[in-house]
C-alpha cells in the first residue's frame, strides 16, 4: 500500500482543498485521507479534478479547521468502495458504508466500487413479473413489475413514509419469496429515519434488510456516495446472491441539491434553477441501476422517493427524474385533504412497465382495457367537476351528474384504503367493474364488447 | 511515424494532452492505460483536448495517447443488420461475450466480424469500367433484405477483378479496381465511413410519396413523406417512445435504424426481445431482419452519445445509397443536444441560450438535413426518414431544443399532456401538430386508398377544431344548452377521438392499414352528414346518437382490417337506425298536421 503523504495545500474553498505537485502519483477519482493537524483523525475525500499542476479534491466531512500548511495528504490507491459480504444483512451503515450499529465491522466478502458501471442492454431481460402490492390504485392502475425503477413523487407533509413502508411489507413477487429490502436514506430526519426503520424491520415478512442511512445533520457531501452504497449492496445481493431486492431511496431531492452545493462550490456552469448541466446523467447513473439481468437470479427494483420543491412536478428534479425512471407514483395534497389514503394521484401517476406485466397470464385478461377506461372515465370527471365548479352541480346534465358520483365512488371505495390493508388484485379488478358499471354503456370506449357482456349484467 | 502525447489533465470526459501537435484535428485516438476511446476536438499548439467516449476514473497524468489516423469511422457491410451496437458502434453481442454483463471501459471489438463468411453474387465482371455507385454484386442478408456491394466514393476505374459466385469473409475484397493512374486498388466488402461526413448522392428529389405508418392520426391527419423529417417533441409519460417503436414497427421502410439515446436500457432491451418475434406485416418475416439498433442508454458514457446520433444516420444512409427507403428513429434528441452542453461546459465555451452552445442550431441543421429522397449514385431511388424524439424540460415546447427543431423538420407531432393522462393514445395533439407534406402526398393516397381521401381529412380537421370552440363553450355553461347542430359536432368529434384517433399499441389494432382508418372515417362522417340533415328537420340529437349502432363506432378499430363483413354489418346497422329515426320523425309530424 503506498504510504507517501503530501504535507501542505495551497487552497481550500468551499468542500475543496487544491494541491500542487502531486504529480503522476493520483488517478482520476481517487479516493484520499485527509489528516486533519493536531489530530489522529481522518477525513475520507476523492480527487475531482487532475492535472500535472493541480489536484482537485472534495472533502467529504467538510473542510473545518484544515490549516493549510500542515494538512496531509495520504492517496489510499482505489476508489470509493463498499464492503460486500453475505454478513451485510440486516446492518445499518452510516452514508459512507462505515457500520453504525455497533456491531463491529463487516468480516469477509469483497470490495467494491460504488460507482457501478453501466449494464449492457443485451445482459438485460424485459421485466415483466408483476410485484402484488395489495394496493388497488397501484395493482390495477401504476402496475409495480419486477426490476422496475418507480418513484414516488410526493410533497413535504405527505404519508410517502407510510406508502413506502406499505408497498416494502406487503409486497409479493409472485412466485419466489427469496426478498430483500435495502433502505438509503439521505438526508433525513432523525424521526423518519426511525420511523423507516422500525416499520420495515418490524412489520416486514422479511428480516433481509440493510440500511444506509446519511441524516439531514450529517456532512452534506456524503449524500453523493449514500445512494452508491446502497445500490451497489443491492446488485451484489441480487446478482450474486440472487435475491429480488426492492431498494427504497429517500429523499432523492436532498441527493440533487447536495449535488447543486458542490457544482456551485467548483464553479461550475450552472443549467436550470442553478442545477449542475449534467444532473440528468449523474441521475440516470442512479436510477439506471434497477432491472433484471439474465441467467442471474435475483432483480433490483427501485422506489425512489421524492418530496417536490411546491408540489412542483416541473421542477428540474422531478422533471429529469420522470424522463428517467419507468414512470412515477404521484401524490395529490387535494386528495390527502379529503382523508384519502394513499392519496395517489392516478391520472399523473404512469407505469411504464405496466403493459408487458398485466393482462392475461400476468394479472386478468380483462385488467388492461379496464385500466384505460379508469384512465378516461376519471379524467372526465375532472372536466365535470371544473363546470360543476362554475354553473353549479343542480345544473348538470343526468350523464354528467353520473360521472360526479362515478368519481366520488372511485376516490373512497377503490382508491381509499387502509394502511395496512392488503387487497387481493383479482377483488380490486372486480371492485373496478362495480364502479365502472354505474356510467351509461355509451362512455365505456375503452373496454371492448365482449368485456361489457362479460363483466357487466343487463 | 511514431506519434505519441501524453495525459495532461483530466476532468471527467474532457481530457487536456500534450505533444501533440502531429496529430489531425477530429482524429480518433486512443487514450492511457486503459486503451480508451476518444476524439480530438480542440487543438492549440502542442495541446489538444480530446473527449473521451468511454468513463475516465483511475485515469493518470502522463498516460500515453496514440493516434487510430483516422476520424471517428463506422464499418459499412453485410452484418449490420440484426446487430445492435453502442454510441461509437462497438457491438453489444461480443462485448457481453468478452466482458460479461457490464461494459468495462477500453473494450476493443471489430464492429463487423472480419471472419463471417457472406454468399456473394457478383454483378460486374472483370473489364467493366466503374465509379462511385457502380453495383459489384449482392449478397441475400437476411429474408428481408438484399444487401447491394456498391462500389465506395472514391474508387473509380476499370476492374481488374472481381470474386465469383461464393464466400468471401467481411474481411475480405470483392474486387480490384485500376485506376486512372494504374495503381490497382483493392475494394472491400466491408468499407469504413466517418460518421461526420454525409454520403455522397446524385440529387434530391421533391418527398412526394407518403411513408405509410400504419397509425390512424399520423397517416390520416399529419402524414410524412418519404425522406421527411418529423419531430415528437412531449414531456415524460407521453409517450414519445411508445410511439417510437410502433413507428419502427410498422412503417413501411425496408431498413429501420432505431437510436436508443440517453435512454432507458429497459427499452432497448424491449425492442430486442420483442422484434425478433413480431412479423413485418407486409411480408411476415421477423422484424429484427430489417432493424439495425444503436445504444448509448442514459447510464453511459455522454460522449458517446453524441456521436450515437452520427453513427446511426451514416449507417442509415449506406442503405438509402442502395436504393432502399430507410427510417431513422432518434430517441431522443434532446439528450444529445444536452450531450453536447456538457462537453460544451467542460470546454469551458461561453453558453448561448439555457446553457446550450451557440451552434445547437446548425448542429441540429446538420443532422435533419441529412434526411431526404435522392436519387443515389447507382442511380436508384432511395430514401432516409428522421423522426426525432424531443424531451422538452417540464413539456416546455418553448425550450431551445424544440424551437430549433422546429425550424429543420416539417411534420410536427406534439404530445399532449392531457390526452396522456387521460390514456388517450397516441396522445398526438391533433390542434399543435401539422405536417407540410400533407398536400404533397395526398394524390398518393386519392390514387391508392380513396379519391375522397383529401376531402375527408379536411372534414375531420374542421369537425375537431370547430369541436375544440364548442368544447370551451361547455366547458363554462355545459353541454345542455347548445343548439342540436353543435351537440352533432360534439358528438362526431368524440367518436372520431375514440373511434379513430385512438389506437391500441399492441394487439391487432395496433398496425392499421390506411383502408381500414379511411373506413372508420368514412363511417364517423356518414353519420355525421346524415345526422346533419336530421338535426335540421328537428330530430333530436339523443334520437339520432342513442343507440348501440351509433355507440358501437367506437369499437369499429377493434375489427380486423381484412374483417370486411364486420365493417358493412356496422354500416347496414348505421344506415337502419338513421333511417328508423328519421321515418318516426316524419310520421309524428304527420299525425300532429
Amino acid at each position: 500500500m503506498p504510504q507517501t503523504e503530501y504535507v501542505g495545500i495551497s487552497q481550500v474553498t468551499g468542500p475543496f482543498i487544491l494541491l500542487e505537485n502531486m504529480g503522476r502519483d493520483a488517478f482520476y477519482e481517487e479516493l484520499v485521507d485527509v489528516r486533519v493537524p493536531g489530530s489522529n483523525k481522518t477525513r475520507r475525500g476523492r480527487i475531482v479534478s487532475l492535472s500535472e499542476k493541480a489536484t482537485l479534491i472534495q472533502v467529504f466531512s467538510g473542510t473545518d479547521g484544515l490549516i493549510p500548511n500542515e494538512t496531509r495528504v495520504r492517496l489510499l490507491g482505489r476508489t470509493l468502495q463498499v464492503q460486500l459480504a453475505p454478513s451485510i444483512i440486516g446492518r445499518t451503515f452510516n452514508g459512507l458504508g462505515e457500520p453504525t450499529d455497533g456491531c463491529g465491522p463487516v468480516f469477509g466478502g469483497r470490495r467494491a466500487d460504488c460507482n457501478g458501471m453501466p449494464l449492457n442492454p443485451m445482459a438485460r431481460q424485459y421485466p415483466r413479473d408483476f410485484i402484488h402490492t395489495g394496493i388497488s390504485s397501484i395493482d390495477t392502475l401504476t402496475t409495480l413489475i419486477r426490476g422496475q425503477k418507480l418513484p414516488i413523487f410526493s410533497g413535504n407533509g405527505l404519508p410517502h413514509n407510510q406508502l413506502a413502508v406499505q408497498i416494502a411489507t406487503q409486497a409479493r413477487l409472485m412466485g419466489s419469496e427469496n426478498f430483500a429490502v435495502v433502505f438509503a436514506g439521505i438526508g433525513i430526519k432523525h424521526d423518519d429515519a426511525e420511523f423507516l426503520t422500525r416499520e420495515l424491520s418490524e412489520k416486514g415478512r422479511t428480516n433481509n434488510v440493510v440500511t444506509y442511512l446519511n441524516l439531514a445533520d450529517d456532512p452534506v457531501i456524503e449524500r453523493i456516495a449514500t445512494p452508491r452504497m446502497a445500490l451497489t449492496a443491492a446488485e451484489y445481493m441480487a446478482y450474486e446472491l440472487g435475491f429480488h431486492v426492492l431498494v427504497i431511496i429517500t429523499d432523492m431531492t436532498s441527493y440533487c441539491e447536495a449535488i447543486r452545493e458542490l457544482g456551485v462550490a467548483a464553479g461550475e456552469v450552472p443549467s436550470r434553477k442553478g442545477y449542475p448541466a449534467y444532473l440528468y446523467s449523474d441521475l440516470a447513473s442512479l436510477y439506471e441501476r434497477a432491472g433484471v439481468v439474465r441467467g442471474r437470479g435475483g432483480s433490483v427494483t427501485q422506489l425512489p422517493i421524492l418530496t417536490m420543491p411546491n408540489d412542483d412536478i416541473t421542477h428540474p428534479i422531478p422533471d429529469l427524474t420522470g424522463f428517467i425512471t419507468e414512470g412515477q407514483i404521484v401524490l395529490s395534497r387535494e386528495l390527502d385533504g379529503k382523508g384519502i389514503y394513499p392519496p395517489i394521484d392516478v391520472l399523473t401517476s404512469l407505469s411504464r412497465l405496466m403493459k408487458d406485466g398485466i393482462g392475461k397470464g400476468f394479472t386478468r385478461e380483462d385488467h388492461p382495457d379496464l385500466a384505460s377506461q379508469l384512465f378516461a372515465s376519471y379524467s372526465h370527471v375532472q372536466d365535470v367537476r371544473s363546470l360543476a365548479g362554475v354553473v353549479g352541480e343542480d345544473e348538470l346534465s343526468k350523464t354528467d351528474k353520473q360521472s360526479l358520483a362515478f368519481g366520488e365512488m372511485f376516490e373512497n371505495k377503490f382508491l381509499k384504503q387502509g394502511r395496512y390493508e392488503d387487497r387481493e388484485i383479482g377483488h380490486s379488478l372486480d371492485m373496478a367493474w362495480d364502479i365502472i358499471s354505474t356510467l351509461p354503456r355509451g362512455d365505456l370506449t375503452r373496454v371492448s364488447l365482449d368485456e361489457i357482456k362479460a363483466h357487466i349484467k343487463n | 511515424m511514431n506519434r505519441i502525447g501524453f495525459v495532461s489533465m483530466i476532468n471527467g470526459p474532457v481530457i487536456h494532452a500534450s505533444g501533440m501537435k502531429d496529430f489531425a484535428m477530429r482524429e480518433m485516438v486512443h487514450v492511457g492505460d486503459m486503451n480508451l476511446l476518444g476524439e480530438i476536438i480542440r487543438m492549440d499548439g502542442d495541446e489538444a483536448t480530446i473527449q473521451v467516449y468511454e468513463e475516465t476514473r483511475g485515469m493518470k497524468v502522463g498516460e500515453k495517447i496514440t493516434g487510430s489516423g483516422e476520424a471517428l469511422s463506422v464499418s459499412l457491410g453485410p452484418g449490420l443488420i440484426g446487430g445492435f451496437f453502442d454510441g461509437i458502434g462497438r457491438p453489444l453481442s461480443s462485448l457481453l461475450d468478452k466482458e460479461g454483463i457490464y461494459i468495462s471501459p477500453g473494450a476493443e471489438t471489430p464492429m463487423i466480424p472480419p471472419d463471417k463468411m457472406w454468399d456473394v453474387t457478383p454483378e460486374a465482371k472483370a473489364g467493366d469500367m466503374i465509379s462511385s455507385g457502380a453495383l459489384l454484386g449482392t449478397v441475400q442478408e437476411t429474408g428481408l433484405l438484399l444487401h447491394r456491394i456498391i462500389c465506395p466514393p472514391d474508387i473509380e476505374g476499370e476492374i481488374t477483378w472481381i470474386t465469383p459466385q461464393g464466400k468471401v469473409s467481411s474481411g475480405g475484397i470483392v474486387a480490384k479496381v485500376k485506376n486512372a493512374l494504374g495503381r490497382e486498388i483493392d475494394v472491400p466488402l466491408t468499407q469504413r465511413w466517418p460518421v461526420r461526413t454525409p454520403r455522397p448522392y446524385r440529387q434530391r428529389l421533391r418527398p412526394s410519396e407518403p411513408l405509410v405508418t400504419g397509425q390512424r392520426v399520423i397517416d390520416g391527419l399529419f402524414p410524412i413523406a418519404k425522406g421527411g423529417a418529423a419531430a415528437i417533441p412531449g414531456g415524460f409519460g407521453t409517450g414519445k417512445t411508445v410511439t417510437q417503436h410502433q413507428l419502427a414497427k410498422w412503417s413501411e421502410a425496408k431498413v429501420v435504424v432505431y437510436i436508443g439515446c440517453g435512454e432507458r436500457g429497459n427499452e432497448m432491451t424491449d425492442v430486442l426481445e420483442q422484434f425478433p418475434v413480431l412479423e413485418d406485416p407486409r411480408s411476415g418475416r421477423p422484424l429484427m431482419e430489417r432493424t439495425i439498433l444503436i445504444a448509448n442508454t442514459s447510464n453511459m458514457p455522454v460522449a458517446a452519445r453524441e456521436a450515437s446520433i452520427y453513427t446511426g444516420i451514416t449507417i442509415a444512409e449506406y442503405f438509402r445509397d442502395m436504393g432502399y427507403d430507410v427510417a431513422l428513429m432518434a430517441d431522443s434528441t434532446s439528450r444529445w443536444a444536452e450531450a453536447l452542453r456538457e462537453i460544451s461546459g467542460r470546454l469551458e465555451e461561453i453558453p448561448a441560450e439555457e446553457g446550450f452552445p451557440a451552434y445547437l442550431p446548425s448542429r441540429l441543421a446538420e443532422f435533419y438535413e441529412r434526411a431526404g429522397r435522392v436519387v443515389t449514385q447507382c442511380g436508384e431511388n432511395g430514401s432516409v426518414y428522421i423522426i426525432g424524439a424531443v424531451s422538452p424540460p417540464g413539456g416546455d415546447f418553448t425550450e431551445p431544443v424544440t424551437r430549433h427543431t422546429k425550424r429543420f423538420i416539417r411534420c410536427f407531432w406534439g404530445l399532449d399532456k392531457n390526452l396522456a393522462n387521460a390514456r388517450h393514445f397516441p396522445a398526438i395533439s391533433w390542434l399543435e401538430s401539422y405536417s407540410e407534406y400533407a398536400s404533397e402526398v395526398e394524390a398518393w393516397f386519392q390514387g391508392n386508398v380513396d379519391p375522397r381521401w383529401g376531402e375527408l381529412r379536411e372534414k375531420v380537421r374542421a369537425i375537431l377544431l370547430e369541436d375544440e370552440k364548442i368544447q370551451q363553450v361547455i366547458r363554462l355553461v355545459g353541454e345542455d344548452v347548445l343548439p342540436d347542430d353543435q351537440r352533432l359536432v360534439n358528438y362526431a368529434a368524440f367518436l372520431v377521438k375514440n373511434g379513430y384517433l385512438q389506437q391500441a399499441a399492441f394487439g391487432s389494432d395496433s398496425y392499421s392499414p390506411p383502408e381500414k382508418g379511411f373506413a372508420i372515417l368514412d363511417m364517423i362522417m356518414r353519420f355525421y352528414d346524415r345526422g346533419l340533415e336530421l338535426v335540421r328537420k328537428g330530430v333530436p340529437i339523443s334520437l339520432i346518437k342513442g343507440s348501440d349502432a351509433v355507440e358501437d363506432i367506437t369499437h369499429l378499430r377493434e375489427f380486423s382490417a381484412d374483417d370486411k363483413s364486420s365493417f358493412e354489418r356496422a354500416l347496414k346497422k348505421l344506415d337502419n337506425h338513421l333511417n328508423r329515426v328519421g321515418a318516426e320523425r316524419t310520421r309524428e309530424e304527420g299525425s300532429v298536421k
